[in-house]
């Protein structure tokens, strides 16, 4: 078996077990909701017509937005009540999916409720029903086909939103999906995709027998797939009971793209031998990845001084490195609380690079070099650079203007610049394909394009903790821009792949053996 | 008070909005009637009879049940003591035949034991076989159905009938049948029945006393003989006039061979 197959297979049953739980939790959550609120708004037109107006809305809200949108909600609820309200993880995931399963059911419920045959109803008021033997005698049996029918429809769609779970930090099969796809390791991304649809495959035979049962009337079939259910359940939760333990689980955020996988790995790995359950926390937004370590629900990450400084303190001037991490670590405690333990050593700046063998032919070394040459190149950049500040303080600094100046998805434009299609890119300093293309960086003796020094950011709590930063601190200032560079090109190059956590396997080596 | 009426309805009535339905509507039925509501469509006969089981309140006016106002006491209770059928029947699909006639019953409480006999003696009553209880309602015919509907009404034993164009879908031939047989029953459990109906010559047939609605008032109350005799209200004499020209033209046929 490859190692990417091992490796995401190793991870599997845990993820599994987070999804089914998540899942299985909102789609419960949305029937205790949708079912009375059904009710309600079959019996009343005023109640009906806004309320499926409402959950129609939810729906078209993207499951992402609205996933991130729960974050500074919850945050928000937090500080309002003074109450420890965890922010992310399961408690904004389970709240979007709750709300994104709400429709089906409510959809059929009322249809399902509504559209009963009036001369039944009739039948069962002239007997003599009262509201509630109406309700369980015959609307509810009646109905129950088409309710379950809905039921069907959001588990399905709850098992294949839970996915995008992982964005707030909740552990899900899309953890197997996004880490595989930033790093291009497809068999992760396949093994997260066939587990997702297995899971809703199996939840949708399991629905499908107790429609079945329902319908045919045979509580054989129904409490078959309630015993099944009742297992999987089961199962679910006596493995995580079994997973505790009596140290505190320090929670290892990164954010969506390669390096910060790998280091994550790398922090898990250091406090993973010095004896701390770890659970890694991966894909997080850059600006929830902040707020998270800054309310606790996430122990240590690493983040880039330059984005601290313009995303979190909301600066636009470029002061040096040493003193911008002087400021950055004495605001960002005081103001939140969050320690900046201090550099690893390289930097993941935005630069500008091109081909080592152009660069000589033309004579550049600095971008002064570059400004004088480049209204006949022509620039590939990242989708964003165009639009970024540094774009800006470049051209200010320089009075750089290119012939040409286009945006690419990163992959496009490595590919732009190998080939000859563009003369100089935006990349990023600790990128493993500048060493892999043979790039080379341009000087910016002007200091115009600000510092970006990966840094170590510790919870409050974290922060508290001797061993942990005991098993943190060897990290600091040991990792240069050719080893970050050389783990990323492992885990970002087409061919001879490595996983993030094998390419922090070997950066930890290597750090040991200087 | 044994001299008040079994059924007793003083000034019923009711408006859809700012359409009257029912205007100021009197009527008192001794024990034992069989009184067929006739008239129009639209005429207010079906609100008039679901004012009776509370199906349908009124905006003013009492109804009075053996003595009693219909507001005493919860809805539910009331409707289990009257029998009800109505065109759209409504067995319950998910339920068979004898669950279907067990319902009332049921939810009086009676045991499973008592509720089968019921069931079994029902099923003789309106003449299906006995092994029609564990049929569902979608396997019978029309006649069929409209049977189990009445035997479903009858089966708590309720002194009061209400009906609703009860065979207002079946044929000719099983209408005029379970017309009758419906006539022997009612007899022969001494029931008091209302029966809507817009077929005037079922009406004279089968009740004992016609009450005329028209646009929410009653023009006639009489016996199916005293009636066919009336001579007054100009919508009235329409309505018996048509079904006495269709039996003279059928008369004239016969004698005509």
């Amino acid at each position: 078996m490859s190692p990417s197959l091992t490796e995401a297979l190793t991870d599997l049953p845990t993820l599994l077990r987070a999804h089914a739980l998540l899942s299985g939790t909102a789609v419960l959550l949305a029937i205790l909701i949708g079912l009375p609120l059904a009710l309600r708004a079959a019996r009343s037109r005023t109640f009906r017509i806004p309320l499926l107006g409402a959950a129609g809305l939810i729906q078209t809200v993207p499951t992402l937005a609205l996933l991130a949108l729960f974050y500074p909600a919850l945050l928000l609820l937090g500080r309002a009540t003074s109450l420890p309200v965890p922010a992310l993880g399961f408690l904004p995931a389970l709240l979007a999916l709750t709300l994104y399963a709400l429709l089906p059911i409510l959809r059929n419920g009322v249809a399902g409720l509504h559209g009963l045959d009036p001369a039944i109803l009739e039948a069962a008021d002239a007997a003599g029903m009262t509201g509630r033997q109406r309700l369980l005698q015959v609307e509810l049996p009646l109905s129950a086909p088409v309710l379950l029918a809905g039921i069907r429809t959001a588990a399905i769609w709850t098992i294949g939103a839970a996915t995008l779970a992982t964005t707030v930090g909740q552990p899900s099969l899309g953890n197997l999906i996004f880490s595989g796809l930033q790093t291009e390791n497809w068999v992760r991304v396949l093994v997260g995709c066939a587990a997702s649809a297995g899971l809703a495959i199996a939840a949708d035979l399991l629905l499908g027998l107790v429609e079945a049962g329902v319908a045919r009337r045979s509580p054989l079939r129904i409490w078959a797939a309630m015993g099944m259910f009742g297992i999987g359940v089961l199962l679910a939760l006596i493995s995580i009971g079994g997973s505790g333990s009596e140290r505190r689980t320090i929670a290892v955020g990164a954010k969506n793209f390669s390096e910060q996988y790998i280091l994550a790995s790398a922090i898990g790995q250091r406090l993973g031998a010095a004896g701390f359950p770890v659970v890694q926390r991966d894909d997080l937004g850059s600006a929830v990845a902040y707020r998270a370590v800054a309310a606790g629900d996430v122990d240590v990450y690493v983040d880039y001084t330059g984005t601290l400084w313009t995303n979190v303190l909301g600066r636009t001037d470029t002061p040096r490195a040493d003193v911008m991490r002087a400021e950055l670590t004495r605001r960002l405690e005081a103001r939140d609380g969050v320690v900046l333990l201090g550099p690893l050593g390289f930097e993941n700046a935005y630069v500008l690079a091109m081909r080592r063998s152009r660069a000589e032919a033309l004579g550049v070394r600095t971008i002064d070099d570059l400004a004088r040459v480049a209204p006949r190149l022509r620039l590939a950049s990242d989708i964003e650079f165009l639009t970024r500040p540094e774009w800006r303080a470049l051209r200010k600094a320089y009075d750089l203007r290119f012939g040409d100046a286009r945006a690419y998805s990163p992959t496009f434009m490595y590919r732009a610049i190998a080939d000859g299609g563009a003369d100089v890119i935006s990349a990023f300093s600790s990128d493993g394909r500048i060493a892999a293309l043979d790039l080379v960086t341009i000087a910016d003796p002007r200091g115009a394009l600000p510092n970006y020094d990966a840094v170590l950011l510790l919870s409050a709590r974290a922060a508290k903790d001797k061993a942990l930063i005991a098993a943190l601190r060897p990290l600091l200032g040991a990792i240069d821009v050719g080893a970050m560079r050389a783990a990323n090109l492992k885990v970002d190059r087409a061919e001879g792949k490595k996983t993030p956590a094998e390419a922090a396997t070997q950066l930890l080596r290597t750090l040991e053996k200087r | 008070m044994a001299n008040d009426p079994f059924l007793e309805l003083h000034h019923v009535a009711k408006d859809l909005g700012a359409r009257p339905i029912l205007h100021a509507v009197s009527l008192a039925i001794p024990a034992g009637s069989f009184v067929a509501l006739v008239g129009p469509s639209g005429s207010g006969k079906t609100t008039l009879l679901k004012t009776i089981n509370r199906l349908i309140e009124p905006d003013s006016g009492s109804v009075r049940l053996d003595g009693t106002d219909i507001n005493v006491g919860p809805k539910h209770r009331l409707r289990r003591r009257i029998g009800y059928a109505f065109q759209g029947i409504g067995l319950f699909p998910h339920m068979n035949v004898a669950e279907n006639i067990g319902v009332v019953p049921r939810l009086l409480g009676w045991t499973e034991a008592a509720r089968a006999a019921r069931v079994a003696e029902l099923l003789d009553l309106v003449a299906l076989p006995a092994d029609f209880a564990a049929r569902r309602p979608n396997t019978l015919s029309g006649g069929q159905t409209q049977r189990v509907g009445i035997a479903r009404a009858l089966a708590a034993r309720p002194s009061l009938m209400l009906m609703d164009e009860p065979f207002g879908t079946l044929d000719p031939v099983t209408r005029d049948e379970l017309g009758r047989a419906y006539r022997a029953l009612h007899d022969r459990l001494d029931l008091t029945t209302i029966m809507v109906t817009h077929d005037i010559t079922e009406a004279l047939l089968l009740a004992d006393r016609i009450v005329v609605l028209i646009e929410g008032t009653i023009r006639a109350d009489a016996a199916p003989a005293e009636l066919l005799a009336y001579r007054g209200d100009p919508a009235v004499e329409a309505m018996i006039a048509l079904p006495q020209a269709q039996a003279r033209r059928l008369a004239a046929l016969v004698d005509a061979r």
